[in-house]
């Protein structure tokens, strides 16, 4: 397949994996922050190729992960009530509050659907008048502004009867509180390639700038990955941190400035909880005043409790790259992708469910 | 006649018997069904019998390349070709929702027909029943089968051995991706469209050829290769070593699994079978399901191995090794 197959060539893939090999002559700890880089990696048996002093640890960069639990509740909550339908993209509806998930709340008669875009949401509202329909909000800026966009277009219709929950976040601010926890020790980070095409690889500067980091935007595909890695292990190297966009093929320095604006009309930054990092402030996406009538936690009364973490797991420290999944006492034993307890096992992305599915070779 | 299935076409009455004999017996028709007895009688078999029941609950019922009819009578049939036996007859039993069109019905009942006689073999008993408007959605279809397996042919996940080819029969996910993208409505460029087919004649070919070697057959329906592998890596306690590269999967469905974060390991299949055989006998194997119109893009794809006991391990693409692991849940799309 044009544009793919190229970037999976075993020769190439060799060829750069042997010069990292050659070049490394310390241990560097790399942080990916992106859930589909997670995937990538796993996905292409990538880690085994790597020299031994690379160590890869992932982030908060799955949107369901860390969602707290206490909006999940929230999220089913509203589920259950009369005349609500509830529409979301398909990563959230297995994720466990503490009274369980949007897929029992669905067995048990709540109108929960799955959709690929929030427009499909208007559309749903526009074939069920009777009913309040609500689009779960969660992602980061890659889904934000298609939420933005289907908020404008429902204003453009006067729809009273679409809203959504907003628990979209931003990327910048928890990659700052994880940089300034003493406890990890990253050496680069392997910035998100989906994200970085509407945010821009200029948005990571200040990682350099205020914390030394070495930084390489990356794609999703084994050379991507293995380049961004290879610029990373250089400038660590060399002490010469810097943005490295290595996705230049997807990722402009200024990045989708027509999608920001779309957000920034929509959207204010507010305060937001993340699940294993806390309150991160401006880290959040609230609907501005005037799309308040959009916003079904102005509607309605629903409280959002702080549940914390399921007994003895560890997604916390996991999202923040402290621990890997294996020295989670429930991984593998009571927390699997068949019974998930912690959100890092339930999403396709997350980091737990990579592990589990992929990681387990040796 | 009503242009609709109402309650009274499952009463067992008059209307009943009028659909039987303007639908069903129009399009299906052979002397045991038309006997319209309790059960159908059916001659002595040389042989041991094989007998397999499914159930077609596909949404939607018709989408590119067939329809949930055709579905359910190729499906049943490729149960029994699994482990070698030689497809005799179906039952056909139906829940229907009311309100569905009886145009709708009767295109389903024509495709079942055509499918029976492509594949010589008939529907000899069957049932249908109407369920209010809500209780069932638009229709439901059971198919069982009884097949015959002659002498020698001991095909089961359990006879997988150290060093057997692992042959699948074409491309991977083509029906998973199109029900998927037909379901939500997606539009994406290509043609992608439903691989279901019966296998049989495939199988009957191969065990003509070499009934001795061959030792495990699947249809990777749900839960896709991936899946499959693993069940019999598990149930055998070997390891499935099998290459990225070697897998065909069409550039299309490729193509949409990339766009939905899909991967067509774990997508289904109707019309694709996975063949474990000796390896002395494996080129021959592979000659005869190519030379079959179902299986001309038949690969070997792997072999078994002790490596890994009990684990399926895939070489990618990029020259990586990874596990594979049964599907969890049902394939859903990420979120970014």
């Amino acid at each position: 397949m044009k544009y793919i197959d190229e970037y999976r060539s075993q020769e190439l893939v060799r060829s750069l994996t042997e010069r990292l090999h050659a070049k490394i002559s310390r241990p560097v700890r790399i942080m990916e922050v992106c859930g589909t880089h997670t995937i990538a990696i796993f996905r292409h048996g990538l880690r085994r190729m790597l020299p031994e002093q690379i160590e890869l640890i992932s982030g908060p960069g799955c949107p369901v992960c860390v969602t707290p639990s206490g909006v999940i509740d929230a999220f089913i909550d509203l589920a259950g009530r009369k005349d609500i339908l509830i529409t979301t993209f398909g990563d959230m509806i297995r994720v466990p509050g503490t009274t369980g998930s949007l897929a029992q709340a669905r067995a048990a008669g709540a109108d929960v659907h799955i959709v690929y875009s929030p427009m499909d949401a208007l559309e749903l509202a526009r074939h069920n008048p009777h009913k309040l329909v609500v689009f779960l909000a969660v992602g980061f800026e890659t889904t934000t502004p298609t939420i933005g966009a289907t908020v404008l277009e429902a204003a453009r219709r006067n729809m009273d009867n679409f809203c959504i929950f907003p628990a979209a976040k931003v990327i910048p601010p928890p990659l700052r509180a994880l940089m300034e926890d003493p406890k990890l020790q990253v050496d680069g980070l392997l910035c998100p390639g989906h994200v970085s095409v509407i945010l821009g690889s200029r948005a990571y500067g200040f990682l350099v700038e205020e914390f030394g980091l070495a930084c390489a935007v990356a794609g999703f595909e084994p050379t991507d990955i293995l380049l961004a890695i290879t610029s990373l292990v250089n400038q660590v190297q060399s002490g010469h941190p810097t943005v490295d966009n290595c996705y230049g093929r997807a990722v402009a320095p200024e990045g989708n400035r027509k999608a920001r604006e779309i957000v920034d009309q929509v959207f204010k930054p507010v305060d937001s909880d993340w699940r294993g990092l806390g309150p991160i402030p401006a880290s959040g996406l609230g609907l501005r005043e005037e799309y308040g009538a959009f916003d079904i936690t102005r509607r309605l009364e629903i409280p959002i409790v702080n549940s914390g973490e399921p007994p003895g797991c560890r997604c916390g420290e996991i999202l923040k790259g402290i621990c890997q999944p294996p020295d989670c006492p429930l991984f593998g034993r009571a927390c699997s992708p068949a019974s998930p307890i912690g959100p890092c096992m339930v999403s396709t992305e997350g980091t737990c469910a990579a592990w589990h599915r992929y990681g387990t070779l040796d | 006649m009503n242009t609709q299935i109402v309650l009274d076409h499952g009463s067992g009455g008059l209307a009943s018997q009028e659909l039987i004999g303007s639908l069903f017996l129009r399009y299906l028709t052979n002397p045991h069904l038309h006997q319209l007895e309790d059960a159908a009688v059916l001659d002595g078999q040389a042989g041991r019998l094989a007998f397999s029941t499914d159930s077609y609950v596909v949404d939607p019922i018709f989408f590119p390349g067939g329809n949930i009819g055709e579905l359910a009578v190729n499906g049943t049939i490729n149960d029994l070709a699994m482990r070698g036996a030689k497809p005799l007859c179906l039952s056909l039993g139906l829940i229907i929702e009311e309100g569905l069109a009886m145009d709708t019905l009767e295109e389903i009942v024509r495709s079942i027909a055509r499918a029976c006689d492509y594949a010589g073999v008939p529907v000899v008993t069957g049932d249908t029943k109407v369920v209010p408007r809500g209780k069932a959605d638009k229709i439901f279809i059971n198919t069982s089968g009884i097949g015959v397996i002659r002498d020698g042919v001991e095909v089961s996940a359990t006879q997988a051995v150290k060093d057997d080819v692992i042959i699948l029969s074409g491309t991977l996910a083509d029906h998973g991706i199109t029900i998927l993208t037909s379901r939500e409505g997606l539009q994406v460029d290509g043609n992608l469209q439903s691989d279901t087919r019966p296998l049989h004649f495939l199988v009957q070919n191969i065990l003509d050829q070499a009934a001795h070697a061959v030792h495990t057959m699947r249809d990777p329906t749900r839960g896709g290769l991936g899946t499959t592998l693993s069940e019999i890596a598990k149930t055998t306690g070997l390891c499935m070593e099998i290459e990225e590269k070697a897998i065909p999967v069409q550039g299309e469905v490729r193509a949409a699994c990339e766009l939905m974060g899909l991967d067509p390991l774990y997508l289904a299949n109707e019309g694709k079978c996975v063949v474990f055989a000796a390896p002395e006998k494996a080129e021959l194997i592979l000659e005869t399901m190519r030379a079959t119109p179902e299986g001309r893009e038949s690969a070997i794809i792997g072999r078994v191995t002790d490596v890994h006991p009990g684990r399926v391990v895939l070489t990618t693409i990029s020259g990586g090794a990874r596990l594979v692991e049964p599907l969890t849940g049902e394939p859903l799309p990420r979120i970014c």
